[in-house]
């Protein structure tokens, strides 16, 4: 039999190694699962991770993806890690994200068609105060009420996918769309639409925010009271407490900062590769979010590099369904166990592994 | 609107259909919440159940055989939580949510090309002189089996949790596991049953809703029910029966929301289906605030993670 001791202190070389650990772990069983559906699993590992970068045929699309698709994520992921490090937990990420796309598409449209300098930057407010406003319903309510912020959190997502079914088919729907749902294109409506900013790099303001939240949040976790104070309440709540860390705050400015980055992330893709308000325009970047902040393991640069490689499964992904018949959910599979096997080897950071002799007794 | 179609007794019977996959996964979650154990993997349990309780219906063409397969199904899921979180000590809250997060890929996958196909019916139970009481047979004694399957769990349930043995232990597990652990009781394999159990229900659920309920599958189709299951544990205070008077309570909103839309009440459909999901944030905050959260009494150890020393 196997035997777990506690380390007195994780183990600062495992820690490094799990996320490793972890990802190969989930290559190989994620090739069984793809031999299991029939296909070969070396070729369609290469496809997922290898392929969109260096492949010549399909680099010159699936690069600038890379960016695209790791931006929100990454602008997400950041926001959550705060909040998941002081054992707050925000898992309505998805829903901030509708609101704010929302907040976002709705200053675009009722500006329409007026030209200004201003109006990208309002809607980048109205995006961080969507987000920032929904998250604040648990956070009011687990500190007024004491109420559940992981439940309230996610049955609020529910709700957002229905009001923004309700916008895109009521409201916001183009006036000029022959009754089709979804709104008018706000990528084609210059004073609004978040274009890339260097051709063919897919590089658009979501992605430079992204790069803007991880050097914040990296200064305010380590160098910042706050940071201490959101460290202390997630290692020990009681010492918290005595610090003078009030409870309440925290979980305001923490679900509130997760609130707006994923605001903002909503409002940069509704205005960019979203183009328009649509029912399903939301892409479960919220939960994905959740991976990507374990994977990068609640640190801002780790996770910026799970960002990217989360964003290259999307895209390797994408690229296996249109040449192998990849089933798309396959890899909706493949992230999940991700999350399994991460959270699996991290007892080896925690813990050692002894084997049991077995005593005379 | 159009208020003659509401039937009352329609409405009610309606109730115990409606109410009965958010009851079978309640239940589960709370014998799992009373050994100390946080799931909150039941959306990602339910949905497995639904599916694999629909295919295996559906190539066996019995309707039982798949509720027995989706029990298996949300059993071997919630193994994957208890080896995480019971051997190797992770998060509880993490993995519950990527419990979450595989099963709606899982069914998905799994799901594939059983979009609208027609699952094997199951028939209602005719109980004879009882279905024909005026007004109560219709509502309580004209169901298909798994009604009444789900009301024995909750009472089956209740009296073991309060009059035997083993459910004492489960209970002393949950209130104080070092304590129970020192008494000599196996605290992490309790624990690993009891999360089976609570797999099992999960998925019992989730095929009660592709089976009898909708009966179809579509992806997503569990659309949060495992997350109101669980507020619905809460709302119980931990309670079995309290459970099941909350489950019939919600599946009353469930219909008359759905009885509203068709009416076609002046309220946008959308806006209509949204009040499940406000009710139950409302149910949970007066749950938890001031003076009810002294009669809450939740489990002692609850999310808590147990390492035996030495």
């Amino acid at each position: 039999m196997l035997r777990l001791d506690k380390r007195p202190q994780p183990s600062k070389r495992w820690n490094w190694a799990t996320p490793f650990l972890a990802v190969l772990l989930t290559m190989i069983a994620g090739g069984f699962l793809f031999m299991a559906l029939g296909k070969d699993p070396f070729i369609a590992i290469k496809l997922i991770f290898w392929d969109p970068l260096f492949n010549p045929q399909v680099a010159d699309y699936s690069r600038p993806q890379l960016l695209v698709k790791a931006g929100p994520l990454i602008l997400i992921a950041v926001g959550l890690s705060v909040g998941f490090r002081a054992g707050i937990w925000n898992i309505g990420a998805e829903g901030q994200y509708i609101i704010g796309a929302l907040c976002g598409a709705a200053v675009a449209l009722a500006f329409w068609p007026a030209e200004g300098w201003y109006i990208f930057p309002l809607m980048v407010l109205a995006g961080a105060f969507g987000g920032w406003a929904w998250a604040m319903i648990p956070a009011i309510l687990k500190t007024r009420f004491n109420t559940n912020e992981i439940l309230v959190s996610l049955l609020l997502v529910y709700v957002a996918e229905k009001i923004l079914a309700a916008m895109s088919v009521g409201l916001m729907r183009n006036p000029d769309g022959a009754g089709f749902p979804g709104s008018r294109n706000i990528a084609q409506y210059p004073a609004a639409a978040n274009n890339e900013l260097i051709a063919d790099t897919g590089m658009h303001w979501g992605v430079v925010a992204a790069f803007i939240a991880v050097i914040f949040t990296y200064i305010m976790l380590h160098r910042h009271i706050l940071g201490f104070q959101v460290q202390l309440a997630g290692q020990a709540p009681r010492a918290a407490k005595f610090a003078g860390v009030a409870p309440a705050r925290l979980v305001v400015l923490c679900l509130g900062f997760s609130g707006a980055m994923a605001g903002l992330a909503g409002m940069f893709e509704v205005s960019g590769p979203a183009r328009l308000v649509s029912i399903d325009f939301n892409a479960y970047y919220g939960f994905t979010a959740i991976i990507v902040a374990f994977l990068g393991r609640l640190h801002p640069v780790g996770i910026a590099l799970a960002g990217l490689l989360m964003a290259l499964t999307y895209i390797g992904g994408e690229l296996a369904q249109f040449t192998l018949g990849l089933p798309s959910a396959a890899i909706q599979v493949f992230q999940g166990m991700l999350l399994f096997f991460l959270l699996a080897v991290d007892v080896l950071s925690n813990y050692r592994i002894r084997l049991k002799t077995h005593e005379a007794a | 609107m159009d208020f003659s179609s509401f039937n009352p007794m329609v409405l009610a019977a309606a109730l115990m259909v409606a109410a009965t996959p958010i009851l079978l996964a309640a239940i589960g979650e709370l014998v799992v919440e009373r050994s100390g154990v946080l799931n909150l993997g039941v959306e990602g349990m339910m949905i497995t159940g639904a599916v694999v309780g629909f295919t295996a219906a559906v190539t066996t063409g019995n309707p039982y055989l798949g509720m027995l397969a989706a029990m298996a199904g949300g059993a071997a899921l919630s193994l994957i939580f208890g080896v995480l979180t019971q051997l190797l000590k992770a998060n509880q809250v993490a993995s519950g949510l990527a419990l979450t997060l595989f099963g709606l890929g899982f069914s998905a996958l799994l799901g594939q090309g059983y979009a609208g196909v027609v699952p094997p019916r199951t028939a209602k139970l005719d109980l004879g002189l009882l279905s024909d009481i005026p007004v109560l047979g219709p509502i309580l004694f004209r169901h298909d089996p798994m009604v009444y399957v789900s009301v024995a769990i909750v009472v089956a349930v209740w009296f073991w949790l309060t009059y035997t043995r083993s459910g004492r232990i489960l209970r002393a597990v949950g209130e104080n596991h070092d304590a129970a652990h020192a008494l000599g009781y196996r605290v992490l394999r309790v624990r690993i049953l009891a999360i089976m159990f609570g797999g099992a229900c999960a998925g019992m659920g989730g095929a009660y809703l592709s089976l009898i309920r909708v009966p179809q599958w579509t992806e997503g189709m569990t659309a949060g029910i495992g997350w109101i299951a669980l507020a619905l544990v809460v709302f119980a205070s931990w309670r079995p029966v309290r459970a099941m008077l909350g489950a019939y309570l919600f599946g009353g909103i469930l219909v008359l929301q759905l009885n509203l839309q068709a009416a076609g009440i002046r309220i946008p459909a959308e806006y209509l289906a949204m009040s499940p999901y406000l009710i139950t944030i409302l149910v949970l905050v007066i749950m938890s605030s001031g003076r009810a959260r002294k009669s809450l009494a939740a489990p002692g150890s609850l999310g808590k993670p147990f390492h035996a020393a030495g």
